[in-house]
């Protein structure tokens, strides 16, 4: 299995990356940009998602919506923010790739002259409402921001969400957009990926038509900072919730460290499915919890293992929290059974295999290959990445668990209905987040 | 090397030609109706097993059963506990769905080819002998009980289901496909098994099966899945089929709230009933709505998002079923701004009308949105096989996506005017609020609608 592609920087320091699939008269064109939550600084969180609104309000060759001529030629496109990078996309019939290039690269050259403050104030304001839609107004919305706040120390960039604090939100200056765009947004700290129904040579020459014109800014230095907890750390935080719920989360290794898919494939083996160990035993058996899910979040600096159970009715997240770490401790002194094994190396297989199905979008081959390049440096990793999967061993599970998911080295948060603090695990500080 | 010439955005020359897979038609001995399409991508597979009732067959104290008789198809089969069962998807790799539509079930899976035919006796085997043990009754029951408990707190779900019940009353369309707890406890699991009985039967049922092989062996492994399937001998009663039930046609209020103390936002939806999937104006109301609100640029999220600042984002849609569908305006607005919102969105629904057309940019910016790069609707195996499922559903041509385009296009302003002038009933616009009460009560007396009813969580 395979993701084939071709590799050119232009001079200017970009990086365009050409995967032939003509299944499909389309295109998907993807860029990146290494710039995320995790280059903000405390105090100032939010700004690289807001940033991302602005790329979408205009140009100066097209200082209008970005959507209506890219939509007009049957474009969908989107982009999103996380802690480690920043994505625009378009799948376009393939006669409007041209199109596509023109409206990515005038963004990516010359936005400023195109911004007002009045296109600022009023995404600001979008962004305030994503906020309230997707933290605030929802049940265990800012459960999350709570544990990383404390697995991260204040001026750790993940101490933070992405969305960022509604006060640093309404803070933030104008001003603080030209020298965000200068240092950030430029070909060197870009990828550009075109896969579907294009010639190679011919997607290469438009990348060049379009992009080469635009000056490079230097590369901006990637942060860096460690983070460690040396004791369990439980917390409670009241919530507009019915049934109490546990998060546990741990620093697991970085993403493509080693042990990194050991850690999603524990992920699976725990809490991932009903034929996982805590839904069979908490869900399934014992009835004591509603619901459990894991993941591994990979992150460049550091990830973080989380763990989350909702308890049932009457049930308490004391005997929840004991009926988790028995699973654990079996898991690491006796390590995955042969058939947890086979199962993850199935699922490994086929999911990848599926992610090729499709070359656009959040997820597609074009957004692959960006993520390879700008996380390893290697568009080809793909392969590579899938092999991690394959090589992983029961030992290598067990010492995965063993040496990152400590009892003694976790953050343990208790969301409970408000007023009900002592539905927590016990000796939980109390925590705000808002 | 060529320079881009930025004093004008590059021309698009005409989209490729569009052409959907070919799709056979078999019958197997029982009567199952099968349709294959071969999709040489990647080495996939996907089924698609689609069966008549859906919610909307849910009896009226028992709503619910649908999806919780769906829920049971995966808890055991055979030998195999519902354990097993989620060990022998995995073992597949196997992507596993189970949806349930006011009129249809449907029941996904998708595997590599090279397990094509486990993965055919697998789902087989779950939705026409699925095991119906009492205690997995018992515990899926509780576990929907306790998620009906969970939603009270979500603000989309508590409008979704005080919306349908506005909209259609006591109408079978009128609840979600969850049901309610006193439906949940009353229910038996000869309930169930009933339910399984009536609507999981090859004569009221289609596989669709697409994946990277030739027809014939597509069928082949239908055909060995599924062949043994038998009809039970039982007749199944034509009567209160949800979408031939008339619905409501005066909403019960204009205007409701649910309260939900202390909210930082309000959630909106704004509507009435409309029409049916199978009109002959579905093309002219699709293009309509992109005008007015199924796209990041029609209007109504242009004017609450992009002008007002209202939102992250507001969109309008017609919910399609067989039967009179609703139409919808859907929203999450800022607290302090609850009535203007709404002002502005209502005010949009009018202007659509007659005062404001569609304009002639608006409709080439429309009909593009909704045909040109078609073809990204059909590029996975999963994506090829729903569709066509939908076509079963709702009795369309396997003619009809070649033919979606030119009938797209074919719609003028005029006839936008026409059916928005028809569909869109300002007098019969229902507005319904989960919000904190007492933060908008006052700026709601500035609206047309009177008092409001207020409705519990």
């Amino acid at each position: 299995m395979d993701l084939p592609f071709t590799k050119h920087t232009l001079d200017n320091g970009l990086e365009v990356l050409v995967h032939e699939d003509h299944h499909v008269p389309v295109v998907g064109v993807n860029v990146w940009y290494h710039v995320g939550s995790k280059n903000e600084r405390q105090s100032r969180t939010g700004f690289a998602h807001l940033f991302e609104h602005l790329m979408f309000e205009g140009s100066e060759h097209h200082n209008t919506g970005y959507f209506p001529p890219l939509q007009q030629a049957g474009a969908i496109l989107n982009g999103s923010t996380n802690a480690d990078r920043t994505n625009y996309w378009e799948v376009v019939p393939t006669s409007a790739l041209e199109l596509a290039l023109w409206m990515e690269s005038d963004r990516m050259g010359y936005l400023l002259p195109a911004l007002t403050p009045a296109r600022f104030e009023n995404q600001r304001d979008v962004v305030l409402n994503e906020r309230r839609q997707n933290y605030e107004n929802r049940p265990y919305g800012l459960a999350v921001m709570a544990v990383v706040a404390a697995l991260y120390p204040p001026a750790h960039p993940y101490h933070w969400l992405t969305i960022g604090a509604a006060d640093d939100i309404r803070a933030m200056q104008f001003e603080d957009v030209q020298a965000f765009f200068r240092t950030y947004y430029h070909p060197a700290n870009a990828s550009l990926a075109l896969a579907g129904d294009i010639d190679t040579t011919a997607a290469l020459r438009l990348a060049e038509k379009y992009f080469s014109e635009i000056p490079p800014g230097p590369r901006p230095e990637p942060p860096n900072a460690e983070a460690s907890i040396g004791r369990e750390i439980r917390l409670v935080l009241e919530d507009r919730v019915e049934m109490p719920r546990l998060y546990m989360g741990w620093h697991s290794p970085a993403m493509f460290a080693g042990g990194d898919a050991e850690m999603d494939l524990l992920s699976d083996l725990l809490a991932n499915g009903k034929a996982s160990r805590l839904y069979r035993t908490l869900v399934y058996e014992r009835r004591i919890a509603l619901d459990v899910s894991a993941s591994q979040g990979s992150r460049e600096l550091g990830s973080f293992f989380l763990l989350v159970a909702t308890a049932a009715p009457g049930k308490h997240l004391a005997d929840i929290a004991v009926a988790i770490d028995q699973e654990m401790q079996r898991v690491i002194e006796e390590g995955p059974t042969k058939s947890e094994m086979e199962r993850g190396e199935a699922q490994a297989e086929a999911q990848f295999l599926y992610r090729l199905q499709t070359v656009g979008g959040f997820g597609g081959k074009s957004d692959q290959l960006n993520a390879y390049n700008v996380f390893r440096g290697d568009p080809g990793y793909f392969s590579r990445d899938l092999a991690r999967y394959q090589q992983a061993t029961p030992e290598s599970l067990r010492a995965a668990a063993r040496r990152w998911l400590r009892f003694d080295q976790r953050v343990a948060l208790s969301v409970v209905p408000r007023g009900q603090t002592a539905s927590a695990l016990a000796g939980s500080e109390p925590v705000s987040v808002s | 090397m060529i320079r881009a010439d930025r004093s004008r955005l590059p021309e698009v020359g005409p989209d490729p030609p569009f052409r959907f897979p070919a799709i056979v038609r078999h019958v197997l001995p029982n009567g199952l109706q099968v349709r294959t399409l071969e999709h040489h991508n990647v080495p996939v597979v996907t089924f698609v097993l689609q069966v008549w009732g859906g919610a909307g067959a849910d009896p009226a104290d028992r709503h619910g059963l649908c999806a919780l008789t769906a829920d049971m198809l995966d808890e055991g089969t055979g030998t195999l506990s519902a354990i097993d069962v989620s060990e022998a998807l995995a073992q597949i790799g196997a992507e596993f769905d189970i949806d349930v539509a006011p009129d249809a079930v449907s029941v996904t899976l998708t595997t590599l080819t090279r397990f094509a035919d486990r993965g055919a006796t697998l789902l087989a085997s779950m939705a026409t002998r699925p095991s119906m043990h009492a205690e997995d009754f018992e515990r899926l029951r509780q576990l929907r009980v306790n998620r009906l408990q969970q939603l009270r707190d979500v603000p989309q779900a508590v409008a979704e289901r005080a919306f349908l019940r506005l909209l259609y009353g006591d109408h079978p369309y009128g609840h979600l496909s969850i049901g309610n707890e006193s439906s949940l406890r009353a229910m038996t699991l000869d309930d169930v098994r009933h339910f399984h009985s009536r609507s999981f039967r090859p004569s009221g049922a289609t596989l669709v099966v697409v994946g990277a092989m030739s027809h014939e062996e597509l069928r082949a492994v239908a055909e060995r899945a599924f062949g043994a399937w038998q009809e039970p001998t039982d007749a199944v009663e034509r009567t209160g089929i949800a979408s031939e039930i008339d619905a409501p046609l005066v909403p019960e209020a204009r205007l409701a709230v649910v309260p939900r103390d202390g909210a930082q936002q309000s959630e909106l939806r704004i509507g009435h009933l409309s029409t049916r999937r199978d009109t002959p104006d579905y093309a002219a109301l699709l293009v309509l709505n992109a005008v007015l609100g199924g796209q990041f640029v029609s209007r109504v999220n242009l004017k609450l998002r992009e002008e007002k600042g209202y939102t992250y984002g507001a969109r309008t849609g017609f919910d399609w079923r067989r039967g009179v569908a609703p139409f919808v305006l859907q929203t999450s607005v800022h607290t302090a701004v609850t009535a203007d919102a709404i002002q502005d969105a209502v005010d949009e629904i009018l202007s659509i009308r007659g005062t404001r057309p569609a304009g002639g940019r608006e409709m080439m910016l429309a009909k593009a949105t909704l045909t040109r790069g078609y073809s990204r609707n059909f590029e996975t195996s999963q994506q090829v096989a729903r569709s066509v499922a939908q076509l079963v559903l709702y009795d369309l041509p396997d003619s009809y996506f070649e033919e979606f385009v030119p009938r797209v296009e074919a719609v003028d302003a005029d006839e936008v005017t026409r059916v928005a002038a028809r569909y869109l009933d300002p007098p019969r616009l229902v507005t319904l609020i989960v919000g904190d009460h007492q933060a908008i009560a006052a700026s709601l007396r500035s609206l047309p609608f009177g008092e409001p009813l207020v409705i519990a969580a």
